[in-house]
């Protein structure tokens, strides 16, 4: 390749110019897009990325990120974008290898604050050993929106003979989460300053690659994995219980939540169980593989607070309940209506 | 957490249970009303009904506040919501209540400007910072909320504001409580009384249900521990062979409540006449409007509202779950026409709606309850 000029970017916001794809578009992504995520399949800026050839099945996925605000306790659209993506890719029982990103960025952004968001997008994908081989960038009027949305595309391999899949869940296997409910929606929600509250609580926002990689070497005793984002953990359960036709019973005393955000959830009326985590699993597992599963997750920082949540049983098949501390039960629904908006 | 977890201690539960299981005498039937949504929420939410022994049958009450609110009331809502220049703002819960012309969620898909806010003053802030627009909030609810609607009436008049309204919705408990004691053939032996309500009006103000129609009452706060000790508390009372109003929430309530609150109500709001309440029909001096000292700041008074009746759906029957005639699950268009997602009638809309509690925590119960005895 050409040894090139360094480009500098003088302006200091983002304009129209910047999307029109001559020399302020050109100079917008050599002076800070490949800048912060440079790698050897983006630097060429070709029409599409030339990567390398893969042994095993392929897993694809996308996800669009809009949260308000662009900056968040404990993260920020960039780390999410691609916690987010490397996470859908590693509950497919996947290892993450590439991600795309497209930006659609706000006429008037702060050019300083486009370049933090692009770092930490860049320093999210180096921390999940993933590069960042493709991008886009345009540019829409002031006001149409919120200063930045990114979508990101995810390619990885499955290199396990079985993947995990709701078919594979049994009556008798183990439910296993990985840590604290409900941080990231919370953190947003307190962030965005509306509620008038205030609460040290920070999201969670991590890749959970190293956490499914640990459960996928269970082989057989790993059944099935999600990382529990919108909608929260009563969600992915339900998904689970819809298509695995099973039951899915958890224990409400078992359920992890932080203090703080127990008490904002409970100020405001909101159900921990329906709130977006960003960087949490669950699993479910054999019952003779749940002690070797804990103590893998439990060997990782970000699986410290592990536990067993609960138990598939046969009836009331397609259903989620829930055993109350109090020693009563009620159903877990799925979610009707969203309590907390734009939270990733 | 302080202040909560003790109220949800397991151990305390199961020996108000067992207490509760000593005041009844086998194979009789109690029927105990909650009034408030809060508290059916509560009973739902923390799986209270399976402590309870089945000679205690619980009855979900009229006291959930989006859900009394008629369909002719939510069409002029989004009538003020789809003129010009106007924002309406109002709480998350009432935005999927279905009126005549569909709900305020669809009404701001059309693109009407209707926001979400957690108090009237988060309403009168969008005034302030948005000089150029009209805010109106739809204020609903009963005595517990209508304090902080005339607080904000109080204050838009203190500041001039000239692009500010409310619409006014709140209603009194009393006359649904009357209603339903007044209803041929009724069925509940006692009352849970509700929490925040009383912690406005107070608790002398439910004395006429003992007087006028013998049934106990016992205000109880909200947390599963609180219910199961009031509940224990009026089954003593028939024990004893009393019939009286007691406080169980002496943490926040007062016989006579609270005098600021119901000042500021007094100052900014009068009663209306008769209100129409949704599957309750129409009930004299039920409502309350805004003083026409305070008419600049009415959305009634500024603006044109349809105001028409509109009969509740035939297939519904969230006049008899509101007064405790049937159980949610017996109507027939539980959980097939009516549903979280697609609400028919408005017990199914609000969380602390007495059937979409059921539908979303309780359903499993269902065909244990169903089973005729003898069958």
């Amino acid at each position: 390749m050409p040894d090139r000029r360094r480009v500098v970017l003088r302006d200091e916001r983002v304009t129209l110019a910047h999307g029109a794809g001559g020399k302020a578009t050109h100079d917008l992504v050599r002076a800070l897009f490949l800048e912060e995520l440079g790698n050897e399949a983006l630097a060429p800026l070709g029409d599409s990325a030339v990567v390398g050839t893969i042994e095993g099945r392929i897993a694809l996925t996308t996800d669009s990120y809009v949260v308000r605000p662009l900056v968040f306790p404990g993260g920020d659209i960039g780390e999410l974008a691609v916690n987010g993506t490397v996470n859908d890719l590693a509950v497919a029982g996947a290892r993450p290898l590439w991600l795309t990103a497209g930006f659609v960025l706000e006429e008037g952004l702060e050019i300083a604050t486009l370049r933090s968001l692009v770092a930490s997008l860049g320093a999210a994908a180096r921390r999940a050993g993933v590069a960042v081989v493709a991008g886009d960038t345009k540019v829409v009027e002031r006001g149409r929106a919120d200063g930045l949305y990114v979508t990101t595309g995810g390619v990885g391999v499955i290199e396990c003979a079985v993947a995990p899949a709701p078919e594979r869940v049994e009556p008798g296997d183990r439910v296993l989460l990985s840590g604290t409910l409900a941080d990231h929606g919370m953190a947003v929600m307190i962030a965005r300053g509306d509620l008038k509250l205030e609460g040290d609580v920070e999201s969670d926002t991590a890749p959970v690659h190293e956490l499914a990689g640990g459960l996928l070497e269970l082989g057989d005793g790993l059944r099935w994995m999600r990382d529990p984002t919108r909608g929260g953990l009563a969600t992915a359960l339900n998904e689970l219980s819809d298509q695995s036709g099973l039951a899915v019973r958890i224990r409400e005393d078992r359920l992890p939540v932080r203090a703080a955000v127990a008490a904002a959830c409970e100020i405001l009326g909101i159900d921990p169980l329906y709130v977006a985590n960003e960087g949490k699993l669950v699993a479910v597992v054999a019952a003779d593989a749940a002690g070797e599963a804990l103590a893998r997750l439990r060997a990782l920082p970000l699986g410290a607070e592990a536990v067993e949540i609960g138990v598939i049983e046969v009836e009331p098949a397609g259903m989620v309940l829930l055993d109350t501390a109090l020693g009563g039960s009620r159903i877990v629904d799925v979610l009707v209506g969203d309590p907390l908006p734009r939270i990733c | 957490m302080r202040y909560v977890d003790e109220y949800r201690d397991p151990l305390l539960a199961r020996a108000l249970a067992a207490e509760i299981r000593g005041l009844v005498t086998s194979g009789e039937s109690v029927r105990i009303m909650e009034i408030c949504g809060g508290h059916t929420h509560a009973i739902y939410r923390h799986g209270l009904e399976e402590l309870l022994p089945n000679e205690v049958e619980l009855v979900h009450g009229p006291g959930c506040p989006v859900c009394v609110i008629p369909m002719g009331r939510v069409d002029d809502a989004i009538a003020i919501a789809e003129t010009d220049g106007v924002t309406l703002a109002t709480f998350g819960d009432m935005m999927r209540v279905p009126g005549g012309r569909g709900s305020l969620l669809e009404a701001a898909a059309r693109g009407a400007d209707v926001r979400m806010v957690y108090s009237p003053l988060d309403a009168l802030e969008l005034a302030r910072r948005d000089p150029e627009r009209h805010v109106c909030f739809l204020a609903i609810g009963f005595e517990t909320t209508a304090p902080a609607t005339a607080v904000t009436l109080l204050r838009a008049r203190a500041e001039a504001l000239p692009n500010f309204s409310v619409f006014c919705n709140h209603v009194l408990i009393e006359p649904p409580l009357r209603a339903i004691l007044e209803t041929p053939g009724l069925q509940v032996d006692a009352f849970v009384g509700p929490g925040h309500v009383s912690s406005v009006i107070g608790t002398e103000a439910y004395r006429f249900i003992p007087e006028e129609y013998g049934r106990p009452l016992v205000v109880s706060a909200f947390e599963p521990v609180d219910l199961l000790q009031s509940i224990a508390m009026l089954l003593r009372q028939r024990v004893d062979g009393r019939c009286e109003v007691e406080n169980q929430y002496t943490r926040v309530v007062r016989p006579e409540g609270n005098w600021q609150a119901l000042a500021a109500i007094e100052e900014t709001m009068e009663v209306r006449e008769d209100f129409e309440w949704r599957g309750l029909g129409v009930l004299e001096r039920s409502g309350l409007r805004v003083r026409d000292a305070l008419a600049a700041f009415d959305a009634e008074c500024l603006f044109e509202l349809p105001g028409a009746r509109i009969e509740d759906p035939k297939a519904c029957r969230c006049g008899e779950v509101l007064t405790g005639q049937i159980k949610p699950w017996e109507c027939g268009v539980f959980g097939t026409a009516c549903t979280p997602e697609r609400p028919l009638g408005t017990c199914m809309v609000s969380s602390e709606g007495a059937c979409a509690a059921f539908f979303s925590y309780g359903r499993l119960r269902r065909p244990r309850e169903e089973t005729p005895i003898g069958a």
